[in-house]
């Protein structure tokens, strides 16, 4: 019996922070009027900002609280500061599309809030039963902020998908946690480890527990065969919803495959590796060609995320300490250009119509070629072209995979991101020679939007001409 | 000796009452088996000398969520006709998922039976130690985070439930308070003479 001691708090004090401003939000909430809905949407800036500052003052090194159920290292600290700016950029980006669509509620904010704590809980997760909370938490919220349209039945019928889907793999997912419960009696990630080092557990029980627990992770992350859920939750969900699920969440899945299975079932390398490589092989299979025939945008970057989860695999599957530290590289850079290629469709919607079709992009160059370039930077680097920063997270992954000798393993990711080039090369084809549509298409956002989003664009260029920053950054966050 | 006969007669009733659920025909009735294997269950849970959790079944279940259950389907008009159409359809798909399930079981055992070492069983509890007792010392202590984090849990459980449904649509009827206390008897009251009713 260990009682809760102060460095718990210490610990935690983003966490309770954030907490505590949720519910000042969900409170105050209730008490404003629609004139006033922007101190929600202000307060809920400042909370984030707050815990971002208390996350940048946690002590350095790694500390574990909470009766070793809670850890803070270089890893959470990166992945929260990152969290925290991803989600305070979505609610920049979403306030105008929700605003002219009658969304800009309380809830909005306190939900994605609530996501971003499951966030944070899970990637400073040292026990699969602070794991399971943390991906519970992130996942209910998010169910309901695909619902959060409620006069879409779009909307509703995505929801309702990801809902039974996401139940199903959240019991796949707690069944893996049990059987490796079973087999090596603990739930602490460190003890596992140790226990695992030292031989103690039927090779397969924990082989049975792991296939389970991967196609659960495989799930939430959205690989194939487990991405069923991704283009029409994608696709139904608003458009800022979308921005959000894109984005932040990749995170904490990261966190979730790499706390598990690095830290936790690192020493049983092979037996996961071989069932990553099938998902990532897959994913980028699948992922990549799909996509060439959609001519939904939302839809298409779906499939595009299903194919840059194949490659987060990769750097995963390659179990060397450079291996994560690319697939962290790559979560990141990703995150940053979903987050610019998702907010180009809010930027180009507006009222009573929703710019999420292909054709809806037609001669956008001669319109405003400002953001027709900006989405030219993002599409270009997400197909991977230097001297662009989603070039060098390609880069870096290949490199681990060749480094542990899968040679194939390279050769595909490399085949699959050349047919992937095709479809983001086409969406630059259609913004700079199709003739515009009649009625046009224009920017009708607030300065906000715009600044952010070309300040977004402009990061994966920066990014790329300076990534050994952020190489430094993640090397240090990942000794 | 005792405590054999005993699990053997609640296990019994337990599968008993759990074909109940499946087979009754009236959907009341089934729900009725399944409060009764609920309670079946939570007397096995006492056998295993886990009384806390052989209580929260019979409180919970047995006494919020089945109570709640069988209020909907008093509600709700439920055609068994057109229920019972379906058995036949699904019965081979769920015989084969049952015997899957079997399988699985027998499975377990027989690795057991190998000489695999699965983890060692818990030790029970010296006599007079409660239970319930024991399970609240971790609770707020070790298991302080996990359980803070369900809380939350529940909480965005609240929010989203209520952000889901509370809204204006067309049709709702909501009460207005102000309207209700504001009546005065002979808007809504009508002395009516009634003649009574001749016996035939």
């Amino acid at each position: 019996m260990n009682p809760i001691s102060a460095n718990d708090f210490v610990l935690a004090a983003p966490e309770i922070l954030l907490l505590g401003g949720t519910c000042v939000v969900l409170l105050l909430d209730l008490f404003l009027s629609d004139r006033l809905r922007q101190v929600s949407y202000f307060l809920s800036l400042l909370t984030l900002a707050a815990t971002a500052a208390l996350v940048a003052g946690l002590p350095e090194g790694r500390h574990f609280g909470f009766n070793g159920m809670f850890v803070v290292d270089g890893a959470a600290r990166l992945l929260k500061l990152v969290a925290t700016a991803t989600v305070a950029v979505v609610f920049v980006y979403s306030r105008d599309y929700l605003i002219q669509r009658g969304l800009f509620k309380g809830e909005y904010f306190v939900l994605a809030l609530f996501a971003t704590l499951g966030i944070f809980v899970m990637t400073s997760a040292s026990s699969l039963l602070t794991m399971y909370m943390g991906i519970e938490l992130l996942a209910l919220s998010q169910y309901a902020l695909v619902a959060f349209d409620r006069d879409s039945p779009i909307a509703a019928e995505s929801a309702m998908k990801y809902f039974v889907l996401g139940a199903i793999a959240s019991g796949i997912l707690l069944y893996g946690i049990s059987i490796v419960y079973g087999v090596t009696g603990t739930f602490d990630l460190g003890a596992l480890a140790s226990r695992l080092d030292a031989g103690a557990a039927s090779q397969i029980g924990l082989l049975f527990g792991l296939a389970f627990l991967i196609a659960g992770i495989a799930f939430k992350f959205g690989a194939v065969p487990f991405h069923m859920w991704i283009p029409d939750v994608y696709h139904g969900a608003p458009t800022s919803v979308t921005l959000f699920l894109g984005a932040a969440p990749k995170l904490a899945y990261f966190a979730l495959a790499f706390r598990v299975l690095a830290e936790g079932l690192g020493s049983a390398v092979e037996a996961w590796q071989g069932m990553l490589v099938v998902l990532a092989v897959l994913s980028m299979a699948i992922g990549n060609v799909v996509a060439v025939a959609q001519t939904n945008l939302k839809r298409m970057l779906a499939y595009s995320t299903i194919s840059n989860v194949g490659f987060i695999l990769l750097g995963l599957l390659a179990g060397t300490p450079s291996g994560y530290r690319a697939a962290l590289f790559y979560t990141i850079t990703y995150v940053v250009m979903a987050l610019g290629s998702f907010a180009m469709i809010v930027l180009l919607s507006r009222k009573g119509f929703e710019a999420d079709r292909i054709e809806d992009f037609r001669g956008l160059a001669q319109q405003n070629p400002w953001f027709a370039w900006m989405m030219l930077l993002l599409m270009v680097s997400t197909a991977g072209v230097p001297p662009f920063v989603g070039f060098f997270a390609k880069l870096y992954v290949i490199q681990a995979v060749l480094d542990v000798g899968l040679t194939w393993l390279a050769i595909v990711a490399v085949l699959f991101s050349v047919i992937g080039a095709f479809y983001y090369l086409r969406i630059v084809k259609v913004m700079f020679f199709d003739a515009p549509a009649e009625e046009g298409v224009s920017v009708t956002a607030g300065p906000a939007l715009r600044f952010l989003l070309s300040l977004n664009a402009l990061a994966v260029l920066a990014l790329g001409l300076y990534n050994s920053a952020l190489i430094d950054t993640i090397a240090r966050a990942l000794p | 000796m005792l405590t054999t006969i005993l699990f053997y007669f609640y296990a019994t009733v337990l599968v008993g009452s759990a074909l109940g659920v499946v087979l009754a025909r009236n959907p009341v009735r089934a729900a009725l088996f399944l409060v009764l294997a609920f309670f079946t269950s939570a007397v096995l849970w006492l056998l295993l000398e886990a009384e806390f959790l052989g209580i929260v079944l019979v409180l919970v279940y047995v006494g919020a969520v089945m109570v709640l259950f069988l209020f909907v389907i008093m509600m709700l008009d439920i055609n068994v006709a057109e229920l019972r159409a379906g058995f036949t359809r699904y019965a081979p798909l769920g015989a084969v998922i049952a015997g899957l399930m079997i399988f699985e079981i027998v499975y377990v055992v027989w690795v057991k039976h190998l000489g695999y070492d699965l983890a060692a069983v818990g030790t029970p509890l010296a006599a007079g130690e409660s239970n319930t007792k024991a399970l609240g010392a971790v609770l707020y202590t070790d298991y302080a985070l996990p359980f803070q984090l369900a809380a939350v849990v529940l909480l965005v459980a609240i929010v989203a439930a209520i952000t889901l449904t509370m809204r204006r649509r067309p049709g709702y009827k909501q009460q207005d308070v102000v309207a209700q206390v504001a009546t005065r008897k002979a808007d809504r009251l009508r002395i009516m003479k009634v003649e009574p009713e001749k016996r035939r």
